[in-house]
């Protein structure tokens, strides 16, 4: 039977539950799985940015020894295009729309053109890997190979090939939000003006786990199982079944096993996994594909990639005016899942910042390029916006020769409670935004910082700060907001809270851990609402077949709506349990309380029954409320009403070495707030890690095309720079809390916020560094060395 | 042409014909089945394959399988002895040096290397010994707490012996 406790486990930083297997080699991974009878899938790719397919020839593919069969596009029959879950379209009436949505086909394997190096077009299926790689190498491409384009400012110019039939001049859409005409009076008004030119590199994921999908067709029965890398199972079943392969639902079980990492990369429906559960259907046997990391570079959605003119209009004291943003952002090949939301919702609504501005105005183009399909990396245009504002910001203070936090705390929103509305449509929770950067410059101590790099500047070093005050949106999202918006799908969660007979507890959550520990967060979560020993609780998560729905975790979404649809089910739960306690101690139910472990008589001590004995009885009904059904077990759905908005102030400190332009990280210290914490180690470390990330984009990361063949230069782990364990400090975090009112956890979500302020923080420090040898703005990044000592070497010979 | 092998790995001995091609974390993974040992490229960058050949650390995507005869082994899955975990194990649990366990394996193991080299290491050592191993998800900040807390504890234990 069930123990009781009266431990409070939220907010305690408690040992993760799931790392023994982890640490011990236990996980189990996609990849790991072997299958009877198993196949394995190597699919042939473009070599080319752009061709047009006229034949490809496999016969000599087919002879070679293992080979089982092999499949173009062409044997595809019945298969539609991967679906584009985000439709832009003014007849829909989406606001801000200006040109509609190019919806384009995007088939599994394509059938007319290569688009980008690395689009299938044909998969080879073989008894062994070795045999499946071999083969592939024998397929003939007959194609003829067409002009491609793969910059971001090049892919709508006049004479750029053209793409998609269905998408002239390559643009996909265009999409505006905030008021052109009150922005153009808040630059006449100005003093001052800044306008830079602001470049957000193509980034790639990089999840230390590349993608892999294990597919099993049981004839007998009818029923395909699909194990998967996936943020979301429930989605990607959805999004195959209905829309792609037109099977059904409940034939589909998609398991998300141990996921080794996501950062936004394992959302998306791609390819291959639609591949290899068409081929299992057609073969009646069980089918693995796993990404080498080379294809996870060709073929995982990238992120990013914008190219920004920005303009900041300023009062002579530093009041800002107006805000003039004109963006265009690289979309790739094809429509990604959720592509066309990043570089519109999720970005031109978080351009109000944390400041108070005159007046606002984006204009957002997404274009087609001969490139990697562009969707959501951890941030997913939040990071852009935060970029680009803290960036201008900055160039700002340059301008006014104002020290940049002056100008900060001049034009922060005030604290507020209850809402704050923005002038790019959203609404902010709650907020105190001054308080997070006097809690950050008390631990950093700027004066003495500022003491100590006019010392080193003396010496000849250049040190630099760099601040970054950032908000964020999470929690994503109220459906019906999203559905104006034009998502296809609502952005709930759900959970199953089952009680066993015996009082333990087994949670069905459709949120997905893939590093964020939600077997620890949400167990603590259960244990502390119920009052017994966490040992009791198990959470489920990432299996169709048990699992009620659910829309999976991005968007630093899982604790604020995943743990909320818990926590409701728990209720339910407590209500229900209420009611038999109330037959066992015959009193009503009104009268009796929930407390530590136990439902008890309120003001009577002694009267009380524990949790375990009630979930007994309702399992063994004899002397039971009349009219009640037996069980304990209750599902909910959470919809939130509101997204929620993390802010914070992030510094970093840096050195600059004149002769070789190399940047060296010294200090980095973030205060956050994330609203109320489950566990604190956990979002300690869901900081750093995306502080690494944030960094990296800024100093070594990005992925780079060759413009004149279109190939991937940055296609290995050789070229493209990840950040490493001895190129970072150790971080210095701490929070200020400010609950959000939007859910009864007051959970905001920590998922993102660090790799969103780093960036600008980063590049901030570098320019600080540089400013007293003439050097103001990068427009690109990363800051390799080179390109400091390039932006150096230009300043001090000019 | 297959070519036949015998090694050690984690105490148990293994005798199997392969293809000369067969790189030895094929080899551990799809004929041995031990699956703890990752791989999360293929260009020997991410490090996610290490394990202990002869004691010494080795990236297992950079040996052919052949090359591996006669050789003893220790993966992820022979660390913990008699169900106690090995004090780098527990040193990434109590330090939270892991999120979603994926370069975990191979980031213990290296740890096992740099505690060999230098019992009582530096931040800076370790930072700089972790080159060639990557994490996307820790930031490595709680990884180098891990190997902290490790060191302490296996000097610890070395005192007591």
């Amino acid at each position: 039977m069930a123990t009781v406790t009266d431990e409070r486990l939220f907010g305690k930083s408690i040992k993760r539950r799931e790392d023994p297997r982890f640490i011990t080699g236990q996980g189990r991974y996609v990849d790991d799985l072997k299958l009877p009878g198993m196949t394995y899938a190597a699919f042939v790719r473009s070599p080319n940015a752009h061709a047009r397919i006229r034949r490809i020839d496999t016969a000599e593919a087919a002879r070679h020894p293992g080979v089982v069969a092999i499949f173009t596009g062409q044997d595809m029959t019945g298969v539609n295009s991967l679906p584009c879950g985000w439709d832009l379209r003014k007849e829909k009436g989406v606001p801000g729309v200006i040109q509609d949505l190019a919806i384009v086909p995007h088939m599994p394997l394509s059938t007319d053109a290569a688009r980008h190096v690395g689009d299938p077009v044909a998969v080879i299926i073989a008894d062994s890997q070795d045999a499946a790689l071999d083969a592939a190498e024998k397929v003939r491409l007959d194609w003829e190979v067409l002009a491609a384009v793969t910059a971001t400012d090049k892919a709508a110019a006049p004479g750029a090939p053209v793409i998609h039939a269905g998408a002239p001049g390559n643009v996909a859409f265009q999409w505006e939000i905030g008021d052109a005409a009150a922005t153009d009076a808040a630059f006449e008004q100005a003093a001052v003006t800044v306008k830079k030119r602001i470049v957000n590199q193509r980034l790639v994921a990089n999840a230390m786990e590349p993608r892999a999908c294990v597919a099993r067709y049981e004839d007998a029965t009818g029923e395909l199982t699909l194990w998967v890398t996936s943020q979301n199972p429930h989605v990607h079943r959805l999004l195959m079944c209905a829309f792609v392969l037109g099977i059904p639902e409940h034939k589909v079980r998609v398991i998300a096993p141990d996921v080794g990492g996501g950062f936004g990369s394992k959302i998306f429906l791609y390819s291959e996994e639609v591949v290899c559960s068409w081929v299992s259907r057609r073969l009646k046997r069980p089918v693995r594909w796993t990404s080498t990391r080379h294809e996870a570079y060709l073929t995982d959605a990238h992120g990013r990639d914008h190219v920004t003119d920005a303009e900041l209009a300023l009062s002579k004291d530093g009041k800002m005016l107006g805000l003039r943003v004109r963006t265009t952002a690289n979309l790739g090949a094809y429509l990604s899942t959720f592509a066309p939301a990043v570089p519109t919702f999720l970005y031109g609504t978080l351009l109000n910042g944390v400041y108070e501005i005159g007046a606002i105005h984006c204009h957002v183009s997404g274009v087609f390029t001969n490139t990697t399909a562009v969707d959501a990396y951890r941030g997913a245009g939040r990071p852009e916006a935060c970029y680009v504002l803290e960036r201008i910001v900055e160039a700002g203070a340059l301008a006014l020769r104002m020290d940049p936090i002056e100008l900060r705390k001049k034009n922060f929103i005030p604290k507020f409670s209850g809402a704050h509305q923005t002038l790019v449509a959203v609404a902010y929770d709650s907020g105190d935004y001054p308080a997070a950067t006097d809690k950050l410059l008390r631990i950093f101590d700027y004066k003495a910082f500022r003491a100590e790099q006019e010392a080193a500047r003396k010496q000849g070093r250049l040190l630099g700060v760099g601040f970054s005050t950032y908000i964020e949106a999470c929690s994503i999202a109220p459906s019906k907001v999203v559905g104006a918006l034009g998502a296809g799908a609502g952005l709930y969660e759900s959970a199953k809270v089952r009680v066993h007979p015996t009082g333990t507890v087994t949670v069905f959550t459709g949120s997905h851990s893939h590093g964020q520990g939600h077997e620890t967060t949400f167990a603590q979560l259960v244990a502390h609402e119920l009052g017994i020993p966490i040992e009791q609780v198990e959470i489920v998560h990432g299996d169709t077949g048990s699992i009620a729905f659910g829309m999976g975790t991005y968007g630093s979404r899982s604790g604020s709506v995943g743990g909320t649809a818990i926590l409701m089910s728990l209720n339910k739960i407590k209500d229900k349990g209420r009611q038999i306690a109330a037959h066992l101690l015959e009193a009503s139910p009104k009268d009796i309380e929930y407390s530590k472990g136990q439902f008890q008589v309120r003001g009577v001590p002694g009267k009380a029954v524990p949790f375990g004995a009630v979930a007994l009885t309702a399992y063994v009904p004899h002397n039971y409320p009349e009219g009640l059904e037996p069980g304990l077990e209750e599902t909910s759905f959470y919809d939130p009403s509101n997204f929620c908005f993390p802010f914070g102030a992030h510094a970093c400190v840096v050195e600059v070495d004149r002769e070789t332009g190399l940047v060296k990280v010294l200090r980095y210290v973030a205060v956050d707030d994330v609203g109320n914490v489950i566990n604190p180690m956990i979002v300690d470390g869901m900081v750093h890690g995306g502080i690494a990330q944030g960094v990296g984009q800024a100093l070594w990361e990005g992925a780079v095309y060759d413009e004149r063949s279109g190939q991937l230069v940055t296609g290995t782990m050789t070229e493209y720079a990840l950040p490493k364990a001895d190129q970072l400090p150790m971080y210095e975090t701490d929070r200020t809390v400010t609950p959000t009112p939007v859910n009864p956890l007051g959970v905001k979500g920590a998922g993102e916020t660090g790799t969103i302020a780093a960036t600008p923080a980063v590049v901030n420090a570098v320019v600080d560094a540089l400013v007293p040898l003439g050097v103001d703005h990068f427009e690109t990044m990363p800051l390799t060395p080179e390109r400091v000592w390039n932006a150096i070497r230009r300043a001090t010979t000019r | 042409m297959k070519l036949p092998v015998k090694m050690t790995i984690n105490g148990q001995t293994y005798s199997h014909e392969v293809e000369p091609r067969l790189l030895l974390v094929h080899y551990i993974r799809e004929v041995v089945g031990l699956t703890g040992t990752h791989i999360g490229c293929d260009t020997s960058q991410c490090g996610a394959c290490t394990i202990l050949m002869n004691g010494q650390a080795v990236k297992a995507c950079t040996l052919f399988t052949v090359q591996a005869d006669g050789a003893e082994f220790t993966t992820i899955e022979g660390m913990a002895k008699d169900g106690d975990l090995h004090p780098i194990q527990q040193g990434f649990w109590e330090k939270h040096g892991l999120q979603c366990g994926f370069c975990t394996p191979g980031m213990i193991l290296a740890a096992y290397q740099i505690l060999e080299r230098y019992p009582n290491p530096t931040e800076e050592q370790i930072r700089h010994q972790l080159e060639g191993n990557l994490c996307r998800c820790t930031g490595y900040h709680n990884i180098v707490k891990a190997i902290q807390w490790a060191a302490e504890h296996m000097q610890g234990a070395a005192a007591k012996k």
